[in-house]
């Protein structure tokens, strides 16, 4: 049916688009736009907010490239990103590769494995807090029955931030596990079945067919994982709130402290556009290389 | 060199894989289970220097002295208001706003579809400061308002979602219902929505699953004991209580704040883990 519509149809069909779509606008306004340009604001004035703020320039950028606690928290968060996010990424991907082989109760592993990624984390941090507990935990109970006695897992500064990454590991991994599993079946039966006549074995096939096919998704996984991982608070609150001497005192739990503990609004503000930076910077990478996976995908 | 059959090989490598992953589901139960016989146990058997797994006694109180004694059933109540409130806001506005991009036609659609994409990367850190000075000017500090209100007007990532799957239904049920005479909103109300049950469904569920386990925003917005969330009545009663936490009834509250989503993901597990592998989404 050939149909050519009016003047005024076509702008009444425009109108009602925007309609539908106003609910978004208008949020985006009030919620995004608005917070994102008065936030830029904020970072360059002296706000304690119950005070009126006094505009300073790049004052508190210039603080906080001297701020040791800055240093501290950056230096924290990136061991921490580390810590999580490479050992999260092998042993999903082990775990992954397992759950893809022609084993029974596949469905059930496979719910078990993903229940870490549902539960609240507020929760969860709660009962590794008692896991971690020194004398009645749980890990320390366990090696005193071989006569080993445990460290103090949240007290002892040098181990605090190992044992937020252990519980990160637990819950992280879940979420990894499936996406590798989606795309380890993507991969073609048939390569493998070709390279064994060839003569190739697991490890070999592991490395030439496996690791190439869907290194998409293990790039993808490692950028999304650094950036939840960058944004730790959470557990971290429940955990050891910042300490032992400051051992854990990640990014955002600064950020929060300085904006809820000092009031320091526009030291805060600062902060948060620093980390903005730093998470925009890990998008673009994954923007920049999506042409090589999204290849990648139709190929496979 | 002993000659091994490939058959045996075979059978030793899958018992291999066996061990492996019933170990790892052994490390992701544990916690799990410790935690629910902590939560049964009498407040003098906690603290034992040999972890046991199967309480001596089974003190179901504790369930209640977390409901009542500390007060775990209001924080549930509240909880249960905010996640109601705040799924339905996010089912409206989403579904209007997705059907918008796909199924009418306006100048600077794709333009604006761009900017919503961009939107997800903004981290939340960034808005969170001039909000809260903004909603502590409007005196809405220590109300709901500030953690319902934004899902009324859409959420980037489901419209996302929901956009994908309705350019899924077929355009000529549009046109002839037009031929039928109905107007645009009929079309996404009576057509489009009834299509979309399922993934209106998967929004519910990583909606629930988002504001339920909610800290950040309860922890900032609300101060006053009665209006806690679940998150945050956890966390102020592990970092205030004066002689040390009371794990027993903290395990019970843990456990009453994991069984509502515990029940959705072993309903709905299909779904949950779908979304995942779909769009990469964190539970």
């Amino acid at each position: 049916m050939v149909f050519i519509a009016g003047d005024s149809k076509l702008k009444n069909q425009q109108r009602i688009g925007y309609l539908f779509i106003s609910p978004w606008i208008l949020g985006m306004l009030l919620f995004t736009i608005y917070p994102t340009v008065f936030s830029l604001y904020i970072s360059f004035t002296e706000w304690p907010i119950l005070i009126e703020p006094k505009f300073i320039f790049f004052k508190n950028y210039l603080e906080i490239f001297q701020d040791e606690f800055f240093f501290n928290s950056l230096w924290v968060t990136t061991k921490f990103a580390i810590y999580t996010t490479f050992p999260t990424l092998m042993i999903s991907l082990f775990i992954a590769i397992l759950l893809n082989t022609k084993i029974q109760f596949r469905g059930v592993l496979r719910t078990i494995y993903y229940l870490p990624a549902v539960l609240p984390t507020i929760a969860v941090a709660l009962v590794w807090a008692f896991i971690f507990n020194k004398d009645y935990g749980l890990i320390n109970g366990f090696l005193r029955t071989f006569g080993i006695t445990g460290p103090g897992w949240l007290a002892d500064p040098k181990v605090a931030l190992l044992s937020i990454s252990i519980m990160s590991i637990w819950t992280l991994c879940s979420t990894n596990i499936i996406l590798y599993l989606a795309g380890l079946q993507g991969v073609p039966k048939v390569y493998y079945e070709v390279s064994t006549l060839d003569g190739a074995n697991v490890v070999q096939q592991f490395f030439s067919i496996t690791i190439p096919l869907i290194s998409p998704i293990i790039f993808y996984t490692l950028v999304m994982s650094l950036i939840t991982t960058f944004q730790v608070f959470t557990s971290a609150m429940m955990l050891t709130h910042g300490g032992p001497i400051d051992s854990t005192r990640f990014y955002v739990l600064y950020l929060y402290d300085t904006a809820f503990s000092y009031y320091k609004m526009g030291y805060a503000s600062a902060l948060a556009w620093i980390l903005f930076i730093i998470i925009l910077t890990l998008n673009y990478t994954i923007f920049k290389t999506s042409k090589i996976w999204v290849f990648y995908e139709g190929d496979a | 060199m002993i000659f091994v059959s490939a058959k045996i090989k075979h059978r030793l490598s899958y018992l291999l894989i066996y061990i492996l992953l019933l170990a790892g589901t052994i490390l992701i139960i544990l916690p799990l289970l410790w935690q629910v016989t902590i939560s049964l146990k009498s407040s003098n058997t906690i603290f034992e220097l040999q972890p046991s797994f199967i309480p001596k006694e089974f003190k179901i109180s504790n369930y209640s002295e977390a409901f009542k004694g500390m007060q775990f059933l209001r924080f549930f109540k509240n909880t249960v208001y905010i996640s109601i409130l705040t799924l339905i806001g996010t089912l409206f506005s989403c579904s209007l706003v997705a059907f918008g991009f796909s199924r009418t036609k306006f100048k600077g659609q794709n333009f604006l579809f761009f900017i919503l994409l961009s939107t997800l990367m903004l981290p939340s850190q960034v808005t969170l400061i001039p909000m809260y000075i903004t909603y502590a000017k409007l005196g809405l500090i220590n109300s709901y308002f500030p953690l319902i209100a934004p899902h009324f007007f859409g959420d980037a990532f489901y419209i996302f979602m929901l956009k994908q799957f309705f350019s899924s239904i077929p355009k000529e049920l549009d046109e002839s219902a037009t031929i039928d005479g109905c107007n645009t909103f009929r079309i996404y109300w009576n057509i489009i929505l009834p299509l979309s049950v399922p993934a209106l469904l998967t929004v519910i569920l990583f909606k629930f699953n988002w504001v339920w386990n909610d800290f950040v925003n309860p922890l900032i917005y609300v101060n006053d004991q009665n209006k806690y969330t679940l998150s945050l009545g956890l966390y102020i009663f592990k970092a205030s209580e004066k002689f040390g936490p009371k794990w027993n009834y903290l395990m019970a509250a843990a456990t009453i704040m994991m069984i509502p989503v515990f029940t959705l993901y072993a309903i709905f597990q299909k779904r949950f883990i779908e979304g995942i592998a779909t769009t990469g989404l964190k539970g």
